[in-house]
Order: structure tokens, then C-alpha cells, then sequence
């Protein structure tokens, strides 16, 4: 299945600072996680999650800092800041809440789950 | 193929890749550097999944996504960046500490200069009354020796070659101030304007390092003068700035600071602000676009056209040139101008580029140069002996032969690329060969001119 590009835009900020609230961690590591969360159905350019780690460090929500892993080279490794916490918290209110209003719509459209001719045009509406 | 060297052709394609994104403007070393990581890890672990190292590359490159779309989502980060910043100190590859020791060491040298001129004032030579005149032919002696020592440091130079920069700095003051010059004579001012000339050599061996025999050596040292000139005329606009309004605001209270401006903040400023402008020049030299070259393109044409201008009027009135007392030294400073608007176009010329439109306008303005000269020292020549040798006089001359024959060379080697006949290069080993040949003379006029004027 593939993801709209504009919903793993905005999915990527939550993800990235629930990644981190598990623990510090750098690029490469951050991806691999998500697409194990996903089980591989969630894929990122991965060149684009750096400007997104360099826009939430800039907005303060994650710090980073250049270390030395066991393989000896030097890595730049992420961690969630207070006020990343508290956008996380956020974030997770938001996200919530559309997926409370999405569900009750879902129910809802299965209820009351019209013959499949007529749903065509009403589709094309809603959009 | 052997590990080694397949372990030699991923490093290459790395490299390749590292080169090729860090072209971008918006991307920062640092930043290629975390990319860089990031591709290596992907290499690595697709090679655990089996595949070989040159389809792994090949995938972690794709998967890295189009370079131009990641740029730009850096560029709409860091819009900052396209900007390239004049703040010292901030991004770049290099490492902070070494950042920071080096801009306090230029900063504490700027102090040393700014101390070293307020140094003889404890001896009783006061630059306000009576002693202008030992400033004025030491000015260079308070900075140059620290600037010197800067770059010596800077580049680890060998002790040997610092002996012979002190030797040199020792000899230039002992010039400075041995002769018995004589009251409001010409040959002092000429030491004064001379010494800085001929002690710039040496700040030009500390630049180059062990590279000053070589043409590109002495290049980068012509590129460094041009920037420190303009980085200098920009500090000294802005200290203008400061002093009108430090006067501007104790004259509103009625409080006199002239004397702390005159004998603070001026020399102060003018020796520190070498050493400021010389280290912001090197810190930002691959920040920042060179700024001479730019100057050189948009004053070559109009250069040119004033030129060509000023020989059709003569040629169409029949007026020869009327000399003056300065006309000279005018002419002498006309052939400065355009063989620096030379220098700066090839300082930052392709060599390999094929001549084009600019470089035809480029050797019209040499030409017109030397021919509006030809006039001038036509006329002063035919009456030289009306107007006697005086060191002035002799200076100037000496100075616009040394210019016409470095100008007539260019041309003449210009006119060979132009036609397909030589290499660029040749005209730039020209330029950079013929560095030496300025500070000579005036060291020369430093040390032979007075003894031979009698000090007058």
C-alpha cells in the first residue's frame, strides 16, 4: 500500500519524536525503525528525513551531537528535547482526534453501507 | 578483483557522491558528512542482505532520493545558507577549537599591533608633535612582522624560514630609521610609501608557505592582497561610521575626544584592522565569492571605454598632455589600476577556457593603457631635463617602466592566446613571476635612494 505524499509529511514529525522518546538515535537507525513499525509499508526518501531532523533540532524539539559509534565513525546521534516531549503530547492529541472523527465516520459509512453504484458519485463529492 | 581493491572502487564512488552533493550551496560539510554516514549504513546493510557491494550502492544511492529535491528541501531549511554568512566561526566543516584558537590568536595579534604603536609614546615619540614623521616610514613596521608571524604560524613554517623573515624585518627597520634624512625631504616620504611595498614580500612567503616558488602560490597570495584590500576599505568605511558618530555624540555633551580619536582610535584601528581583515579574508575564503574579480568585470569595460575616450580626444584636438607636478604619478597610478583589473580577471580565470568577448575587451584595455602612457612618458621624457632628477621624479619613472614592461609583456603574450598562438597560462606565470620585480624596486628605493639624493 502506498502512503500519500502529503500524509507521510505530516506523520513525519510525530514519528520521528516517538522514535526518539524511545531513545536517542541517528538517521539511518530512525528509518529502520519505521519501516519495521510498518512493516515496510511506510517508505521515506531517505535523504529527506535529514532536513526534517535539522527543521525539529532548529524548532528545539530534538537536540543532536556528534559521537564516536563501535564502528568508529563519528555519527550524528538525535534526542528529544522537553519541549519535543511536550509536542509529542501534542501532536498525539491531534492525531487523536482525527482518528476518533475518522472512526466514527467509518462506522458510521459501514452501517449504513449503501449499494456500491450509488456510492461512486458521492465519493467524487466528498472529495 | 581483489578485496582491497574492491574495497577502493566503493571508497571512489563514495567520494564521487560526497563531491557531487557537496556542490550545493544549501548542504553544509557537516551536513554531508551525516549523509554520508547514512549511505554508508544503508551499503552496509543491504550487503547483509546479500546483495553485492555494487548493487547496494546502487540502491542506497536511490533510495537516498534525487539530490536537486533534497537540496532544495535543505535550501527551504536554511534559507540562511544560500546567503553565504560572514560570521566567523559558524558551520563549516572544520573543527570549532581550531575555528576559535585561530581567531584568537588574529585577535590577540591585532591587539599586539595596536599596543606596538602606542609602544614608542613611553619613549618620548609622540605622534602628535613633532615625531609624524618616524610613524610615517614605520607605520608598516608595527604590523607587518605580526601579520608575518600569524601566517608563519598558520602554515608551521620551518625555523629557518622564520630567521629569515625576522632578518629581513630587522634590516627593513634598521633602513627605516639609519639615514639622516633631511627636514621635509622627498627620499623620507619615498622610505615611507616604499617599506610597505617591499615588506609585503615577505608577508607573501609566510602566505604561500612552502608554495612560493610555485606559480600557484604566489596566485593565491595575489588573491589573498586583493580581498584583504577590499575587507580593508570595508573596515575603514565602517570605522569612518564609528568616529563621525563618536565625535557626533561628545560634541552633543560639549566633551572633547578629538585626542582620543587622533591618538587611539586611528592608528589603533588602521594596524589592528590588517590583522582583523586578513584573518576574516582567510577564514571565509571558500565561504565567501572573491570579490576583486567581480569588481574587475564590471569596471573593465568602463575602464576601456574612458580610455579609448581619452585617446580619441586627444587624437581629434591635437592636445598633447600638459605636465604637471603630479601627472606622473597619476599615469603611475592609472597602469596600477588597470594591471590590477589584469591580474583580477586572470586571478580568476579558467585557464583552460578558450578567449572569448571578455578577453578581447581585456587586452583593449591593456592596449589603450600602454598607448595613453607612451603619451605621457613621451612628454615627460622630452622634458626631463628641464625638470632635473629629483628622487621623485626618478621613483615615478622607475615605477611606470616596470608597469609598461609587465603591461607591454602581457599584451603582446594576451594578443598570442587571443590568436591561438599561446596558452593562458603562460600570461598567468607572467603576472605571478613578475610579483618579485615590485617589492624589489622598492626596496630598492628604500635603501639606494636616499644615500643617493643626499638624503634630500
Amino acid at each position: 500500500m502506498n502512503v500519500g505524499k502529503d500524509l507521510v509529511a505530516a506523520s513525519a514529525t510525530p514519528l520521528v519524536l516517538a522514535i526518539l522518546a524511545e531513545g536517542d538515535s541517528y538517521g539511518y537507525a530512525i528509518l529502520k525503525r519505521v519501516s519495521e513499525l510498518s512493516g515496510g509499508n511506510l517508505e521515506w526518501t531517505d535523504g529527506m528525513l535529514y532536513p526534517v531532523l535539522h527543521r525539529l533540532e532548529r524548532q528545539g524539539f530534538i537536540e543532536a551531537k556528534w559521537r564516536t559509534a563501535e564502528s568508529g565513525r563519528e555519527r550524528k546521534y538525535y534526542r528529544i528535547t522537553k519541549t519535543g516531549r511536550a509536542q509529542l503530547a501534542e501532536q498525539r492529541r491531534q492525531w487523536q482526534l482525527v482518528d476518533r472523527t475518522l472512526r466514527g465516520l467509518w462506522n458510521a459509512l459501514s452501517l449504513v453501507a449503501p449499494p456500491a453504484r450509488i456510492l461512486l458519485p458521492q465519493g467524487a463529492w466528498i472529495r | 578483483m581483489n578485496p582491497a581493491g574492491r574495497e577502493s572502487a566503493l571508497e571512489e564512488r563514495i567520494a564521487e557522491w560526497r563531491a557531487y552533493l557537496g556542490r550545493r550551496q544549501a548542504i553544509r560539510a557537516v551536513d554531508v558528512a551525516e549523509l554520508e554516514g547514512h549511505l554508508r549504513d544503508r551499503v552496509a546493510g543491504l550487503r547483509e542482505a546479500g546483495l553485492s557491494e555494487e548493487e547496494a550502492f546502487l540502491v542506497a544511492v536511490k533510495r537516498m532520493g534525487d539530490l536537486d529535491t533534497v537540496a532544495s528541501e535543505f535550501a527551504r531549511e536554511y534559507s540562511e545558507r544560500l546567503w553565504k554568512q560572514l560570521v566567523v566561526g559558524g558551520g563549516g566543516g572544520r573543527e570549532p577549537r581550531i575555528v576559535r584558537t585561530e581567531a584568537l590568536v588574529a585577535i590577540g595579534l591585532a591587539v599586539a599591533a595596536a599596543v606596538a604603536v602606542k609602544v614608542p609614546e613611553l619613549f618620548g615619540v609622540h605622534l602628535r608633535g613633532g615625531d609624524e614623521k618616524f610613524y610615517a616610514r614605520n607605520m608598516s613596521l608595527f604590523v607587518l612582522p605580526l601579520l608575518t608571524g600569524y601566517f608563519a604560524w598558520k602554515r608551521r613554517l620551518a625555523r629557518a624560514v622564520w630567521r629569515w623573515l625576522a632578518v629581513a624585518f630587522i634590516a627593513a627597520a634598521v633602513f627605516a630609521n639609519i639615514f639622516p634624512f633631511a627636514t621635509s625631504g622627498h627620499t623620507e616620504a619615498l622610505t615611507a610609501i616604499h617599506l610597505p611595498i617591499a615588506a609585503w614580500l615577505a608577508v607573501g612567503i609566510a602566505y604561500a608557505g612552502g608554495r612560493w616558488r610555485t606559480g600557484g602560490g604566489r596566485m593565491d597570495f595575489v588573491r589573498f592582497s586583493g580581498e584583504l584590500f577590499i575587507y580593508y576599505a570595508l573596515i575603514a568605511f565602517g570605522g569612518g561610521v564609528l568616529i563621525g558618530f563618536t565625535l557626533m555624540m561628545f560634541e552633543a555633551i560639549n566633551f572633547k575626544v578629538e585626542w582620543l580619536i587622533e591618538s587611539w582610535l586611528v592608528p589603533c584601528g588602521v594596524l589592528g584592522a590588517v590583522l582583523i581583515g586578513s584573518w576574516l579574508v582567510e577564514a571565509k575564503q571558500s565561504v565567501i565569492e572573491n570579490m576583486a574579480p567581480v569588481l574587475t568585470r564590471l569596471f573593465t569595460p568602463l575602464f576601456t571605454a574612458v580610455l579609448l575616450a581619452f585617446l580619441g580626444t586627444m587624437l581629434w584636438t591635437g592636445r598633447g598632455i600638459d605636465i604637471a607636478r603630479n601627472v606622473l604619478i597619476g599615469f603611475d597610478l592609472l597602469l596600477v589600476v588597470v594591471l590590477g583589473l589584469l591580474v583580477y580577471s586572470i586571478s580568476a580565470r579558467d585557464a583552460q577556457a578558450p578567449p572569448g568577448a571578455f578577453d578581447a575587451l581585456q587586452w583593449l584595455l591593456v592596449v589603450s593603457a600602454l598607448v595613453v602612457d607612451v603619451f605621457a612618458l613621451a612628454a615627460i621624457v622630452s622634458r626631463i631635463s628641464e625638470f632635473g632628477f629629483t628622487p621623485n621624479r626618478v621613483a615615478a619613472l622607475g615605477e611606470n617602466i616596470i608597469l609598461l614592461v609587465n603591461l607591454a609583456w602581457s599584451a603582446w603574450l594576451y594578443a598570442r592566446f587571443l590568436r591561438g598562438r599561446g596558452s593562458f597560462g603562460a600570461l598567468e606565470r607572467w603576472q605571478t613571476a613578475y610579483v618579485l620585480v615590485y617589492s624589489l624596486w622598492a626596496a630598492f628605493v628604500v635603501i639606494a635612494f636616499p644615500p643617493l639624493f643626499g638624503y634630500v
